[in-house]
């Protein structure tokens, strides 16, 4: 990218060289605008408020670390943590093994029906969570929902299974709805990254009289390590921002017993029903903090630093 | 000997490969019955509702006529359609310009710039809710569109996805355009829109559906029930008619039906969007 070489006429190219060279302050200007105020503020913003409590946006008094301290003492902020982990520990180890084999299955060059098959897995996805959240309560009801009476035909569940009511049942109700949800989700960055495997490593495999299982971790795992490591931590993270589904499921609350208070939930209670900013605040940077360690452990434990990652 | 062992393995193959197609294809009916359920439902009169699991030999247009009378169900359409294009264009607009800086020039501030938004993609966005809702009712934007628009325009996946496609342009197709006299909104405008096209097409989507189901942020600023976009007015619903679940489900239809139908017609531009980030970073 040399200086402009036109040179017709002194004027012209005078402003032409004052142009490029102001071109990208101006490009990125309005964002930058914008990303300031709307973004990077905020956020120092919300480290401030977390030092206060407040009755709405105009009553704020300074209270030091106070909201930590109760925070870290709230039987409530116990539960929505106890629930949320619950709810990410199942999205991590039921959902995400069962996309990759959905994914493996898909990249079979023997199979037919392909494109059908991998948009049918994705649909659900296409809903949103609020939409699907409408749905499912729906579907959830005892007596006339659809799945008491599948589950009732097929397994002779008894057909007033109470899922939203019962609260040892909230959890399994969630688990179910986001695995319907979000698994042909991330389906589709399996399959882009087999896609991308090397297929000769494949063949090199066979040769040397691997079984499936050996060359599922010789060639697969670490050709798909990257995406893996990327689907893991996102979908870690997203994990730990679920509210919207057991918000509209439950009825715009917790549910039974709480059952299905999540941190951001608690944190969007704290902050625009009951009206503390502050508390919520402290909640918001907690959850930042935790999600910032988990996806480090993360990242650590599955060598992300290290090698092609 | 090749032959022979593929000879033994035959039956375990075609055993193998039967058990995957029956594992597939529970799978997507899995996936594809609650959808159908959905339809089912918003065809059949409250009689008919609960009677059939799916659908009755009787056509109904009950629900549909009960949701546009008891909610401005068109109004909230309405809403959800100016806010979720609004905001996508004003985020393309500002995304692709600035990832058109940051692909192709050296300028003072880069860096600091490029750090900050990595940073901010760390932290969760509800972090910044409630000093969020401070800003803006400060300025007066509660219970307003651009309390929602203005917040929303910042996009900094969108300016990483277009800094990553811009720079594949090759520099001497910008060169040529500035010997032929092409001020640098023009090469914008005339060279690297154009040369992005998929990925415009991708973001496009992408922005628009989390937009079209964006639900915590507008909760929190409007309050007037007219401005209420359709996941808004949808989960009140399910408060205030929780017993209509025809109408209900007539309601989560409608408000589906454009994002599936956009998805449809641009399918594979959002799958590349959607891995871009992931398969090349």
């Amino acid at each position: 990218m040399g200086e402009p070489k036109h040179k017709r006429h002194t004027d012209t190219s005078k402003w032409f060289a004052l142009q490029y060279r102001y071109a990208p302050y101006l490009f990125v200007a309005p964002f930058v605008i914008l990303f300031a105020a709307f973004g990077c503020w905020p956020i120092i913003k919300s480290l401030i408020l977390s030092l206060h409590t407040t009755n709405g946006p105009k009553d704020v008094v300074f209270s030091g670390l106070s909201n930590f301290r109760f925070l870290l003492a709230d039987p409530d902020f116990h539960k929505a943590v106890g629930n949320t982990a619950e709810y990410a520990f199942w999205s991590v180890f039921l959902q995400l093994p069962l996309s990759l084999g959905l994914a493996i299955l898909l990249s079979q060059k023997w199979l037919r029906g392909r494109e059908f098959l991998r948009l049918a897995f994705f649909s659900p996805h296409l809903l949103g969570t609020v939409f699907v959240g409408v749905l499912f309560s729906v579907i959830f009801i005892p007596q006339y929902g659809l799945l008491n009476k599948v589950l009732h035909a097929v397994a002779g569940v008894p057909l007033d299974t109470k899922w939203l009511a019962n609260p040892s049942l909230v959890m399994p109700a969630l688990v179910l709805t986001a695995l319907w949800m979000y698994v042909g989700f991330n389906m589709i960055y399996f399959l882009a990254a087999l896609q991308a495997v090397d297929r000769e490593l494949y063949d090199a495999a066979q040769v040397d009289g691997a079984n499936g299982w050996q060359t599922f971790l010789a060639v697969t795992m670490p050709g798909i390590k990257p995406v893996a490591i990327f689907v893991l931590v996102m979908s870690t993270i997203g994990s730990f921002q679920l509210f919207e589904l057991p918000y509209t499921m439950l009825g715009n609350g917790p549910g039974p017993d709480k059952a299905g208070l999540t941190v951001v939930m608690y944190l969007y209670q704290s902050g625009f029903v009951t009206g503390d900013l502050g508390y919520a605040s402290a909640i918001g940077w907690t959850l930042a903090l935790g999600v910032l360690v988990i996806s480090l452990i993360q990242m650590k434990l599955t060598g992300a630093w290290k090698g092609s990652a | 000997m090749e032959g022979e062992r593929m000879m033994k393995q035959r039956p375990l193959v075609i055993a193998g490969r039967g058990i995957a197609y029956v594992v597939l294809i529970v799978g997507a009916a899995i996936a594809l019955t609650p959808m159908l359920w959905l339809l089912a439902a918003t065809t059949k009169g409250p009689d008919d509702l609960f009677h059939y699991t799916f659908f009755a030999p009787r056509f109904s247009w009950f629900n549909f006529q009960d949701l546009f009378t008891t909610i401005p169900f068109l109004r909230h359409m309405m809403n959800s359609i100016f806010i979720a294009s609004t905001v996508v264009c004003v985020q393309l607009f500002f995304s692709s310009l600035a990832g058109f800086a940051l692909a192709k020039y050296e300028f003072k501030g880069k860096k600091v710039v490029m750090v900050l938004m990595l940073a901010t993609m760390m932290i969760p966005n509800q972090v910044i809710m409630a000093p969020l809702y401070e800003l803006i009712y400060r300025m007066g934007l509660v219970d307003t569109y651009l309390g929602l628009i203005i917040p929303g325009a910042v996009s900094v996946f969108g300016i990483f996805l277009f800094r990553q496609s811009i720079l594949q342009v090759p520099n001497e197709l910008l060169d040529a355009g500035r010997i032929d006299g092409c001020s640098e909104l023009r090469l914008y405008w005339d060279i690297v829109m154009p040369v992005s096209r998929p990925m415009v097409g991708a973001f496009c989507l992408i922005s628009f559906m989390g937009n079209w189901n964006s639900f915590l942020w507008p909760q929190i600023i409007l309050h007037h029930s007219d401005r209420f976009t359709l996941p808004i007015a949808l989960n009140q619903m399910v408060g205030l008619y929780s017993q209509q679940y025809g109408t209900l489900m007539a309601g989560t239809f409608l408000s589906v039906l454009p994002v599936v139908v956009l998805f449809l017609l641009l399918q594979k531009e959002f799958v590349a969007g959607l891995t871009a980030g992931a398969v090349k970073g």
